[in-house]
């Protein structure tokens, strides 16, 4: 997995790639959560993230969850056609804020 | 087309992207359809999560090596996981609730979502924990 950041404002937006499973998700909270308790408006963008396991939606809901505790938000951007099929098989699409 | 391969694997969270490499290679060479493969991988990538998550928690770097074994005959998909880690207690297999939202508790239901069935055989001698799930394809 690799990633970039952008900042416009308030909002950062990280741009994820490659594929999340257990194996990278310390550095996916790592790059994210910090984030989120700055108060930011995190906009995940996945289009290039071509697979996500059970580890990977769970540093989602955690990023979801840790927004809510900050007042902040984060954005589930450009999710990719795998990724989607993951979310909604673990009936998220609901919860997380998806664009 | 039958077809069984199998290959080890290191138990590290490093190994679960070969897991996933062969995985799609034999499904490949089973012809299977990309929506299935890609679902299939999922559920064979969980269950060796739980390996090295449960089986081996609290064990760091080991040498230890897990097997996965893909079958299919007759339409009759079987996936087989060996390993030597603790055994597994069946009745402390349980996903979380899905309206309970919180980080963790999915793998064994994606599992469970993508296969017909889930079952836990004591038939080995070599092994400590031997999984097979299947699915008619």
């Amino acid at each position: 997995m690799s990633y970039k950041i952008t900042e416009e404002g308030n909002i950062s937006t990280v741009f994820l790639d490659g594929e999340i499973d257990m194996d990278v998700t310390e550095k996916a909270k790592e790059v994210i959560l910090p984030l989120v308790e700055a108060g930011k408006e995190v906009h995940l963008n996945l289009k290039d993230v071509s697979y996500m396991d059970s580890s990977g939606i769970s540093v989602l809901i955690e990023s979801h969850q840790k927004a809510l505790e900050n007042n902040t938000k984060v954005v589930v951007k450009e999710v990719s056609k795998s990724v989607l099929k993951v979310i909604m098989m673990a009936k998220l699409e609901q919860i997380l804020n998806l664009e | 087309m039958d077809l069984s391969e199998s290959k080890d694997f290191l138990v590290h969270t490093a190994s679960l992207k070969e897991v996933r490499i062969f995985s799609r290679e034999v499904f490949e060479k089973l012809k299977i359809n990309n929506d299935l493969k890609e679902e299939l991988v999922l559920a064979i990538a969980e269950a060796a999560q739980n390996i090295v998550k449960h089986a081996y928690k609290g064990v760091e770097n080991t040498a230890d090596h897990m097997q996965i074994k893909i079958s299919l005959k007759d339409d009759n998909l079987e996936i087989g996981f060996f390993d030597k880690g603790k055994p597994v207690v069946e009745e402390n297999i349980q996903h979380r609730k899905l309206d309970d939202i919180k980080p963790g508790g999915l793998g064994t239901f994606f599992i469970k979502q993508i296969m017909d069935d889930a079952v836990f055989k004591k038939d080995q001698q070599k092994w400590v924990n031997h999984l097979i799930l299947s699915k008619k394809i």
